[in-house]
């Protein structure tokens, strides 16, 4: 198991309040690795920060490279993927357009101007594997909401890679389809760092290998499932806040 | 329609509209009606850029008299030191510079004695002009509104700019060329001839447009328009993207101003300033910004509308003009293109309607 990506210290202000207040986080490579906590805790902007949209101070490492200062499209390049809160796929192209967008960002202004011929090779591939061989020319826009999720995974699957940051990606998605996307997201996970945001605890108990607590903008715990909701300060800031709103559900 | 994406509609669709470009209306039209198609078709070959750089590329381009207005002076430049050369000899001065009392011949004008220099220019400058300024604006994530805003003004102060310079002509502009590459512009033959060209020159324009449509650029380009974050988080600089599209919308309106000069035999600021460019993206919005002839025709009729309204009634041309652009907003919003896709759309939607009752 080897760490993918580093972090350390990362602070983000938005006008003097720090919605990121010193995090220290490795992702390592095997692992699906679950960011849990409150709303508003800091786990989006983190990601933001982390993929070059918000600003930070600290440091993020990937294999040696610091990604501090870096452009958006670079640390895209450097392998980090990310998926957003809500799906964001190119709704009027196709799914297999889709993945070929995302399979290109090398490609050299000479293939660029002509004609996709044929789909390449780790398109078709990943299109089984997320389930949409079927619907290759179907436009993105018309999918169901789970679907666009997949593909979006897809697109950071054909792209390369190896970090992968998806924000709440089973949001929305039936019994049978998180099913699935959690043992995509392992499978996934084999050669690759997997973090997933995600609200969803009866999701992340049986998906993650390990889970990173938020709270405020700072880190709460770090560790398995079972250290993770042994630890009382995760009961009563996070876990407690959960079981309200599971009582208010239910009353 | 399917049939026109194959490889034979395309080239049934380019034979097509060869026959009636060089066939019929050459035919059917008199030398007058074929100078006004003639330019006509300078504006069609703005509006395919347009409808590149806009309908494809989400840039709402206020502002292609810009880029029109460079290649036609340039070619008049060329063409008034022709006109001086032949009077006068090497290094004489323009007609109209004796008449503004300017004796010495700017720096400036004399490359344009070249006409290969001049090509090239009119090639190079514009489209290198627009790679700039994208690269400055699309870097900054400068978009929609504040992009159409921003182009527009360009075009305000260029023509202003313009009529400030008396060593062009000021406000009157350039006019009254006799020879186009030492071909007597008097004579119907060689005004036919230049019909020939610019018609030859919108059958290329929408043949790269086509190209690029259909290629991974043009799908990205799609991507860029519809998601242009998201794009960049796939690895792409998606400003470089955009800047491709705008340059190459820049080069079409450039050649478009400078085949233009020479069929018109007039270029002033009132024809390269703010109310020109938004005639040309009126044209565009009419006929289908995102299809690829959909633009064409709408700047034919939008041209011919002018023509024909401002002939009889030359008050009424610009509620016309008004008019026709909130017919099409709220009737036909993908322009007259889509008019297909419309009707097709009323029938499906009663049958949904009984399938669900
Ligand atoms: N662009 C911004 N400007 C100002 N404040 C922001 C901005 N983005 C986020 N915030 C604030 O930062 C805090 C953290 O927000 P963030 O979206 O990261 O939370 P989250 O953990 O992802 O929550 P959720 O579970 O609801 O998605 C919140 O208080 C939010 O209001
Ligand atoms: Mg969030």
């Amino acid at each position: 198991m080897s760490i993918a990506l580093s972090c350390k210290n990362i602070e983000v202000s938005f006008d003097g309040f720090k919605a990121v207040a010193g995090v220290d986080l490795d992702l390592s490579r095997g692992e699906v690795h679950f960011l849990i906590g409150p709303n508003g805790a800091g786990k989006t902007t983190l990601v933001d920060a982390i993929t070059g949209l918000a600003a930070y101070t600290g440091s993020v490492v990937k294999d040696g490279e610091e990604l501090r200062g870096r452009k958006v499209h670079h640390i895209a390049r450097r392998g980090i993927g990310r998926t957003f809160q809500t799906a964001t796929v190119f709704e009027n192209l196709t799914v297999a357009q889709n993945l070929d967008i995302a399979a290109g960002a090398g490609r050299s202004p000479w293939t660029l101007l002509r004609r996709r011929r044929h789909l390449p090779q780790n398109v078709v591939d990943t299109m089984e594997r997320i389930g949409l061989a079927d619907r290759a020319d179907t436009p993105a826009g018309v999918l169901a909401h789970g679907q666009k999720q997949w593909l979006e995974i897809g697109m950071l699957l054909v792209g390369d890679a190896d970090v992968l940051l998806l924000d709440e990606p089973i949001a929305g998605m039936g019994h049978d389809e998180r099913e699935t996307t959690g043992r995509l997201l392992h499978d996934i996970a084999v050669d690759r760092a997997v973090a997933v945001v995600e609200h969803d605890m009866d999701f992340m108990r049986a998906f993650a290998s390990r889970v990173t607590v938020l709270h405020a903008g700072a880190v709460l715990a770090t560790g398995s499932v079972d250290e993770v909701s042994g630890d009382p300060r995760v009961q009563e800031v996070y876990l407690g806040t959960a079981k309200e709103s599971a009582d208010a559900a239910t009353a | 329609m399917k049939f026109f994406t194959t490889r034979a509609g395309t080239w049934t669709g380019f034979g097509a509209a060869a026959l009636v470009l060089f066939g019929l209306a050459p035919l059917l039209l008199s030398g007058f009606r074929l100078g006004l198609l003639a330019q006509f078709l300078c504006y069609a070959i703005v509006a395919v850029g347009i409808g590149l750089a806009w309908g494809r590329g989400g840039m709402l381009t206020l502002g292609q008299g810009v880029f029109f207005g460079m290649g036609a002076y340039l070619m008049a430049m060329h063409l008034k030191m022709a006109d001086a050369e032949f009077r006068g000899g090497p290094g004489a001065v323009p007609d109209f510079m004796e008449l503004a009392g300017i004796r010495e011949l700017p720096a400036y004008w004399a490359p344009f004695a070249s006409p290969a220099f001049t090509i090239a220019a009119i090639l190079v400058l514009p489209t290198a002009f627009a790679v700039l300024l994208g690269l400055a604006v699309f870097k900054r994530r400068v978009k929609g509104a504040y992009f159409a805003i921003l182009s527009q003004a360009l075009a305000g102060a260029f023509a202003i700019l313009l009529i400030g310079q008396q060593s062009l002509g000021g406000f009157n502009g350039l006019s009254r060329f006799r020879y186009f590459f030492g071909y007597n512009l008097d004579d119907p033959v060689n005004q036919q001839m230049l019909y020939f060209i610019v018609a030859g020159v919108l059958l290329a324009v929408v043949a790269v447009s086509l190209q690029l449509r259909r290629s991974r650029y043009g799908e990205l380009l799609v991507a860029v328009r519809d998601a242009e974050e998201r794009v960049r988080f796939l690895g792409y600089d998606a400003a470089n993207v955009k800047v491709v599209a705008y340059a190459v919308a820049a080069l079409f309106a450039s050649v478009a101003g400078a085949v233009f000069v020479p069929i018109v035999g007039i270029i002033s600021p009132a024809s390269i300033g703010i109310v020109p460019s938004i005639m040309f993206i009126l044209g565009v919005a009419i006929g289908g910004r995102a299809s690829l002839v959909g633009p064409v025709v709408g700047a034919l009729a939008v041209a011919w509308a002018q023509t024909a309204l401002s002939e009889q009634f030359p008050s009424a041309w610009t509620y016309a003009q008004g008019l026709m652009f909130i017919l099409v907003i709220a009737l036909l919003p993908g322009g007259i293109a889509s008019t297909a896709a419309v009707l097709k759309r009323i029938p499906t939607k009663r049958a949904t309607v009984e399938a669900t009752t």
